[in-house]
């Protein structure tokens, strides 16, 4: 008896930006070309990090590529986000992160100086995020085809004691907590790229989210039911997908949501909306009603979580959406993107 | 159509009359100031930008009056519910809403 | 922020909304006709409709000039960015709008030169830091966008730069407001007036409708505040039988509009005598042109456009819904064949679409699903 070959679902002609933009279209090529064909009997919704237990001993593993321009901008550089996004990763998914391999692949012709400062960069955010970087490759590819560089990086932790996280364990009346600001990432690479012609003092959030996590794992671990780090597509994508796969509705106060003014500010000037927008040292954490309260103190008090808030909460209709109220009393439904988010004029 | 923007003039371009560095909540832009070359423009003053370039000066005393205005609402309402409460509607003309 | 936080005030908002359910008569049905896109978009972002009363219907109207630009044009626009010498520069809002073969940022991912501006100015600076190549710069909106392309196109020519030309697609407000008003399915009572717009062209222009068609308009701001000041207004007037032109806008539009501005416009632009609307069709004196004195600069003499007129889905019925004689939802293809991610027609594209709007702020809170629907 032969199995049918999987089918895709993918109808896209031909792959573009949007397919990375870490919203719809890249949800679309997931769940329509690379689920059907490489997980299709999994009936998991798609998370950060994949758990898979290995003679009895419960391990995540995640991987993640950086592709950046420019390689330097205020705030970070291409190294740190690569070595704090995939920490980023596994500590949303519950676990502690413990060793990194990387994968470079170098544009001929790229000095060798911005590489070596790259470099040190990864070491110096591995330490601080308390991770080894243990092995790696490296591919030269002829000059114009790769944007200077891009580095993967994979990496595999251990799981934190007393959670058990996932988009089935929300429930209506669970609370959403947030780690910090956002937006600031996003604004500071499209300002760096000096195609705007705007100025601000602005710089990448990037950092790990580890400490943070832990603090709420100390705190409220038997209450913490689902975790993310709002990437590309921004708060508004990581809300939607929950919303989604949890089959709830997300309501937030929009006024609640921490915004720096300088993010408010571009975002503006531009015609973007804040949630749509990528950071790269936030996550967003849901907790049950019991635990909210000690769980807000506790990322508070923890290094670089004073800006932490309690946003909004889980509720049942309308289902698979996320609503957000104004304070006096309008909503909208905030939805996932499309592709980039793009400037507009009118 | 379209995105507008008040802004707050900083600097005037020594090389460009019509250029100026306006901010936004600590976001900085140049922009053109030729549209309103009639207007005589100042550091501090508000001017709304659309695509790069000032289209009008923001009149801060329109803005307050407007808002006095709205503020106002449902005052006059309070005042004639108070007068009516004491049975003088016939004698006094209402006050325009 | 200033000038926008203050018009964002709960407690004013609170009131102001009250202020127009005590005075929107209960048994009578009112519908207001938003025109400018701009409008549209921040009744839904603000969620304005929530607190409006029940008997107080907003329409949108067609002043989203992505969504009036037929398909055809932006072929043509395209056409000129296949010589490989040409750099295609346009705002964001074009950058997702389908043409035949795709839409611009499709087909920037096949490989052609195609870059987002913020301003003309930067499509102008691109060509001077580009000498050996050809920047085009795709030019839309109304009449609040048209004095800047006018402006840039002036300072080209001064400065004698050569490698630049606009493809002019800058359209008027005040025949979409008379193609609105001479529909026969029109059924307006009132008009939210194009506040930026308005920056330009000053609030005579729109005399004529409270006198020859007696309805009020109000030039209205795009804060939650002015919308709804201007929704009280407009109340006022039809409480009182009054029909006339009012400046809700008064901290940023001048009443007799901003001469520098239409000077600008006049020497640069000429009226077209005709020119079409998607889905309103043709519409005289209704768009402008580069004059013969700006020919060089004009995309139009100096590429060989194609011109084919690409006719909608006949399903489609983007016009329907531009005049505002269908709500969104009532078109056939809504949320189905046409979604922001598949749009057929530029309202479901352009942020400011009312399909688009509707669609990404509001057709989910009104429909309670019941069980999960995934969409791939």
């Amino acid at each position: 008896m032969s199995a049918e070959p999987p089918k895709i679902r993918f109808r896209d002609m031909q792959i573009e930006m949007a397919h990375g933009a870490g919203g719809k279209a890249s949800r679309r090529l997931i769940e329509g070309l690379f689920a059907p064909l490489l997980f299709p009997s999994s009936t998991e919704p798609l998370g950060d990090a994949a758990h898979v237990s290995i003679n009895g001993t419960r391990i995540a593993i995640t991987t993640d590529s950086f592709v950046v321009k420019p390689l330097q901008f205020p705030g970070g550089s291409i190294g740190e986000l690569a070595v704090n996004g995939t920490v980023n990763d596994l500590a949303v998914s519950g676990a502690r992160p413990e060793v990194l391999v990387v994968t470079f692949v170098l544009e001929a012709g790229l000095p060798t100086e911005i590489l070596e400062a790259e470099v040190r960069a990864m070491g110096k955010a591995a330490a601080a995020a308390g991770v080894v970087i243990s092995g790696g490759d490296t591919k030269v590819v002829e000059n114009g085809k790769a944007d200077r560089m891009y580095i993967t990086t994979a990496g595999i932790g251990r799981l934190l004691p007393g959670l058990n996280l996932s988009a089935a364990s929300v429930r209506p009346g669970d609370k959403v907590l947030l780690s910090g600001p956002i937006g600031d990432h996003g604004i500071t690479i499209l300002l760096a790229r000096g195609e705007l012609d705007l100025e601000a003092e602005l710089c990448s959030d990037t950092r790990s989210v580890l400490p943070l996590v832990e603090a709420l794992a100390r705190e409220a671990a038997p209450g913490l039911r689902w975790m993310r780090d709002p990437t590309r597509g921004g708060l508004a994508t990581s809300l939607n997908e929950l919303a989604r796969d949890a089959a709830v509705s997300v309501f937030l106060l929009e006024d609640s949501i921490p915004v720096r003014d300088t993010v408010r500010g571009a975002c503006e000037l531009l015609g973007l909306d804040p949630l749509h927008i990528a950071n790269e040292g936030q996550f967003v954490a849901i907790v049950a009603p019991a635990y909210a309260e000690a769980a807000l103190a506790a990322l508070r008090a923890a290094p670089g979580g004073h800006e932490a808030a309690l946003i909004g909460e889980i509720r049942e209709q309308p289902v698979a959406t996320v609503l957000g109220a104004t304070s006096y009393g309008g909503t909208r439904v905030i939805d996932m993107l499309v592709g980039d988010p793009l400037p507009r004029i009118c | 159509m379209c995105l507008a923007i008040p802004a707050k003039i900083v600097e005037f371009s020594a090389e460009e009359q019509t250029r100026a560095l306006v901010e936004v909540a600590g976001v900085r832009r140049h922009i053109d100031t030729g549209l309103l070359a009639d207007e005589s423009l100042r550091t501090g003053d508000w001017v709304l930008v659309h695509v790069g370039f000032a289209m009008s000066k923001i009149s801060e005393e329109q803005a307050l009056d407007q808002i006095r205005t709205l503020t106002m609402l449902g005052e006059q309402e309070a005042v004639l519910e108070e007068v009516t409460g004491y049975g003088l509607e016939e004698s006094i003309a209402a006050p325009d809403p | 922020m200033k000038f926008v936080d203050e018009f964002r005030d709960p407690a004013v908002i609170s009131k102001t909304a009250e202020e127009v359910r005590r005075l929107a008569g209960p048994s009578r049905h009112y519908r207001f006709m938003e025109v400018c896109g701009g409008h549209t978009h921040a009744i839904y972002r603000f969620g304005l409709k929530d607190l409006l009363p029940e008997n107080i219907e907003l329409v949108h109207g067609p002043g989203c000039p992505v969504c009036v630009l037929p398909m055809g044009r932006i072929d043509d626009g395209l056409s000129m960015a296949q010589d490989s010498n040409t750099i295609f520069t346009a705002f964001g809002d074009m950058m997702r709008v389908p043409g035949r073969h795709g839409s611009p940022l499709q087909h920037k991912a096949r490989g052609m030169d195609i870059r987002i501006v913020y301003s003309p100015s930067d499509a102008l600076k691109l060509a001077q830091k580009n000498p050996e190549r050809h920047v085009m710069f795709f030019a839309i909106g109304f009449e609040t966008t048209a004095p800047s392309t006018a402006l840039t196109l002036m300072r080209a020519k001064a400065a004698g730069i050569r490698n630049f030309s606009v493809f002019c697609n800058h359209v008027t407000i005040i025949p979409a407001i008379r193609a609105i008003l001479d529909s026969p399915d029109m059924r307006i009572d009132a008009f939210i007036g194009p506040g930026h717009v308005s920056t330009v062209i000053g609030c005579r222009p729109y005399e004529w409708i409270a006198r020859n068609e007696h309805k009020p308009i109000v030039v209205s701001g795009f804060e939650p505040l002015d919308i709804l000041q201007s929704i009280v207004m407009i109340l006022r007037q039809l409480n009182a039988g009054e029909a006339k032109v009012e400046n809700q806008y008064k901290r940023v539009v001048p009443w007799e509009g901003n001469r520098a501005a239409l000077k600008a416009m006049a020497e640069t632009f000429d009226l077209r005598n005709y020119f079409e609307w998607r889905g309103m069709g043709f519409i005289s004196q209704s768009a402008l042109r580069l004059r013969d004195a700006y020919a060089d600069w004009d995309a139009e003499h100096r590429f060989a456009v194609p011109g084919i007129r690409v006719t909608d889905p006949k399903a489609a019925q983007c016009g329907e819904v531009l005049k505002g004689v269908l709500k969104p939802v009532q078109c056939k293809l809504f949320g189905k064949e046409c979604t922001p991610e598949n749009p057929v027609g530029a309202l479901m594209v352009s942020s400011e679409g009312s399909c688009a709007a509707y669609y990404n702020y509001e057709h989910r809170k009104r429909e309670a699903f019941t069980q999960l629907s995934v969409a791939v």
